[in-house]
């Protein structure tokens, strides 16, 4: 287990591609759907108020 | 045929129709893009023989060359966005441009560090400033900053279309020069691998992970863009009447 995870001393390079890979894209997804849900909001909470006015 | 063609794009243009049609489209395009990179990056990693000379930290290529070639189809799709929102004056094409930016970015970042990490046990130096390759996918990196940033320093949405759209075209010159530095300049890069002549110059058990990966990042890509210009046709249209209809009708995730 420990050969495979170690990969010929290549290991580190190895995972440390893939984990920040993976970090890179996770990040990117999290804060695109945050941005839609914020902008969705702020949307309804400006016409909400204007409607309030009204 | 064209017709039908002419038809539907010209609908899809139309922010309230793409709005609607790219709320389908989305998960179409990031299931079956996380189920590919998950199934190539498992054989990437666990079932793909090492190779004879970089035995197994050849198993980078995986996450790298997805990254470099996404790196440069995410400028591909900005610049080409960006011209057509200059000369047919279409405001959604504007917004692709401005979804792809940040998104490129990222996968350029991880071209460079994904590079870096590997050049590292096999060239023996985490950077080259002298090799055309990493030079030019450095300055694909700036060309991306400089977008977002001239973006976000104009503070009227269509003078800022119109000044990025001019640098994302003459910003596409590098894109080229990415891909052929390999052959035009001496390299410490490998040539071309996956296009070389006669064929791909890779085993086919290791060839298949790969190509999964290419296609998966690519639809991950793909499902990425849509969901941050369904955020920018929301900023951009948030005063129209559909908005307020859908934001006032809850209906807006």
């Amino acid at each position: 287990m420990m050969e495979m995870f170690n990969m010929g001393d290549y290991g580190p390079y190895v995972w440390s591609c893939f984990g920040l890979t993976a970090f890179v894209v996770g990040i990117i997804e999290w804060r695109a759907r945050q941005r839609h849900k914020i902008m969705a909001r702020e949307i309804e909470v400006r016409l909400r108020a204007m409607e309030g006015r009204e | 045929m064209w017709n039908t063609i002419w038809t539907f794009f010209h609908k899809l243009a139309s922010p309230p129709h793409f709005y609607r049609i790219s709320a389908i489209l989305l998960p179409w395009l990031a299931v079956p893009g996380y189920l590919l990179v998950a199934w190539g990056t498992y054989n990437g990693l666990f079932t793909a023989p090492e190779d004879y000379q970089q035995k197994d930290a050849f198993r980078i290529i995986y996450v790298h060359v997805p990254s470099a070639y996404l790196s440069m189809m995410a400028y591909m799709v900005m610049a080409i966005s960006a011209g057509i929102g200059l000369i047919w004056r279409m405001k959604l094409a504007h917004a692709v441009a401005a979804a792809a930016a940040p998104i490129g970015a990222a996968f350029t970042f991880l071209a460079l560090a994904t590079g870096s990490i590997w050049g590292r046990p096999m060239w023996g130096t985490w950077w080259e400033w002298g090799d055309p390759r990493l030079t030019s996918e450095l300055i694909l990196l700036f060309l991306y900053f400089g977008y977002m940033a001239l973006r976000s320093s104009i503070g009227d949405t269509a003078k800022a279309d119109k000044a990025s759209a001019v640098l994302a075209l003459v910003g596409a010159i590098n894109v080229p020069i990415i891909h052929y530095s390999v052959e035009w300049w001496t390299s410490l890069h490998q040539g071309q691998t996956l296009l070389a002549e006669g064929g791909p110059a890779i085993d086919t058990a290791m060839l298949w992970p790969l190509l999964a990966n290419i296609f998966g990042f690519s639809l991950i890509f793909g499902s990425m863009l849509l969901r941050r210009l369904r955020t920018e046709v929301l900023f951009r249209e948030r005063r129209k009447r559909w908005v307020k209809e859908l934001a006032l009708g809850g209906q807006q995730s």
